[in-house]
């Protein structure tokens, strides 16, 4: 086994969508390294690229060439089967819509990974009310989606997001569907879980807030990576970003 | 270096139990009540028609010789139109209830619910709509046909003969519409179940 430094891997990422008669390279190779416990932000316009990446990472979509390796685990040689597992075990996901089950309520979305991961129906009621109390929301436990507000549908996302103890959370615009303030919260907790618990995680976004917490921004444009930065390059300019999210 | 790491892992992947499965569908029925009711009532008004059309051939007729061939093959038409009728109705519902809900089989592919998983939660709830459809579907269909009977006087044709063939007709009936209503959903479910998460949860209906 090779070091255990790099927790995602991939290599000449290449990903193309038709839209009509043009060809759109989504993807136009990206070798990228993350690094066990950091907390990486893929910043770019939309179109960059960085939902298509979002998705190779997380095993949501298929490149059409080149790799991904999670713990040194090649994606593309799993099947369903070990997908699914991974998927359950190894990363968690949070989206820009929430994506919460109308039908549940908060701690049963929660429970719903421990579930798929064979915990006991009680082992899971405990792991969910813990994560739902890691998260700020020990009080709203019975509550359905519908009544909740965006931040704290989005908590319960981080919460099932970490229910199965997962190395990588991936997150997709998380504050995309929150204002400002509610967004600074949200940012402000992947980053103390980041520290506190050890999890990696990754976000696609446009959202400037975010390089304050980064260790690392990588800068996607026109499927590739422009540059990447690490957090001490970039305190220095933040003063003159802030303000600019015309893109 | 890939396989060895991960080949083992899956077998800790345990069956959902059927217990959980069967909770989490009439959870999903009860809180989309109202379109799970609409749902049901297009099974149930599809298979009702059809049910109806078949008691009523359970009456004999009062004509003779080439009127009762007549009547006789008017009602064969009547139960395949029915049938067809019916077939549509319910692969309409069913289609549309599986759509809608493309998102949410992403999402639970997220959570790391295999594509079994999946395809357990739907067939049990289209079962349950099929089934309670079907049977209250049938109901209605013998129900009118007993009740239109008794008001013009033919108490006396409503003997041992015509409860035993409805006994086998409301049989007919069920299976026919829990069969339908699978034929719709599980394909459906399949073929979601089997994209790329991605996919399904880009799906906007």
């Amino acid at each position: 086994m090779s070091a255990n430094e790099y927790v995602v891997r991939t290599k000449g990422l290449m990903k193309e969508f038709k839209l009509g008669d043009e060809v759109v390279k989504a993807l136009n190779g990206v070798d990228l390294d993350i690094k066990r416990g950091e907390y990486l932000s893929i910043m770019g316009p939309s179109g960059s690229g960085k939902s298509t990446l979002f998705n190779a990472i997380g095993g949501l979509d298929r490149p059409d060439s080149g790799s991904v390796f999670i713990n040194d685990t090649d994606m593309a040689q799993l099947d369903p089967r070990e997908l699914a597992y991974l998927r359950c075990h190894t990363i968690g996901y949070i989206f820009q819509t929430f994506n919460l089950l109308p039908s549940m309520t908060a701690l049963e979305n929660v429970t719903l990974p421990t579930v798929f991961a064979g915990m006991t129906t009680d082992d899971g009621i405990e792991r969910g009310i813990q994560v739902l109390t890691m998260v700020g929301l020990q009080h709203r436990l019975h509550h359905r989606p519908t009544q909740l507000s965006g931040g704290q549908q989005q908590r319960v996302a981080i919460a099932r997001a970490l229910a199965n103890n997962p190395s990588i959370v991936l997150a997709d615009e998380p504050t995309g569907n929150l204002d400002l303030k509610t967004g600074e919260e949200i940012i402000a907790l992947l980053r103390e879980l980041n520290k506190k618990e050890g999890v990696t995680i990754i976000s696609a976004t446009h959202d400037y807030k975010m390089v304050d917490v980064s260790d690392r921004v990588v800068w996607i444009r026109d499927g590739k990576i422009a540059k990447i930065e690490e957090r001490a390059d970039i305190t220095l300019s933040v003063g003159g970003m802030q303000g600019t999210e015309e893109e | 270096m890939t396989a060895t790491d991960s080949s083992h892992a899956p077998k800790h992947q345990i069956q959902l139990p059927l217990s959980k499965a069967w909770e989490i569908s009439l959870k999903s029925i009860k809180i989309r009540f109202l379109r799970s009711l609409i749902t049901a009532s297009g099974i149930l008004l599809g298979i009702a028609f059809f049910s109806f059309v078949r008691a009523v051939n359970l009456i004999p007729l009062h004509e003779t010789g080439s009127a009762v061939v007549a009547e006789q093959s008017r009602h064969n038409f009547l139960a395949v139109m029915a049938l067809l009728v019916c077939f549509v109705g319910i692969m309409n519902s069913m289609l549309m209830s599986v759509t809608e809900r493309f998102k949410e089989i992403g999402t639970m592919k997220c959570l790391g619910a295999l594509d079994k998983f999946i395809v357990t939660l739907f067939f049990i709830e289209a079962g349950l709509m099929g089934f309670f459809g079907s049977v209250l579907g049938w109901l209605m269909g013998w129900l009118i046909v007993v009740i239109t009977q008794l008001l013009s006087g033919g108490a006396k044709e409503l003997n041992g003969m015509f409860y035993k063939g409805s006994l086998l007709q409301a049989g007919e009936s069920i299976v026919i519409g829990l069969a339908m209503t699978l034929v719709a959903s599980i394909p459906t479910a399949v073929r979601a179940a089997q994209m790329p998460p991605a996919m399904a949860l880009r799906s906007e209906v």
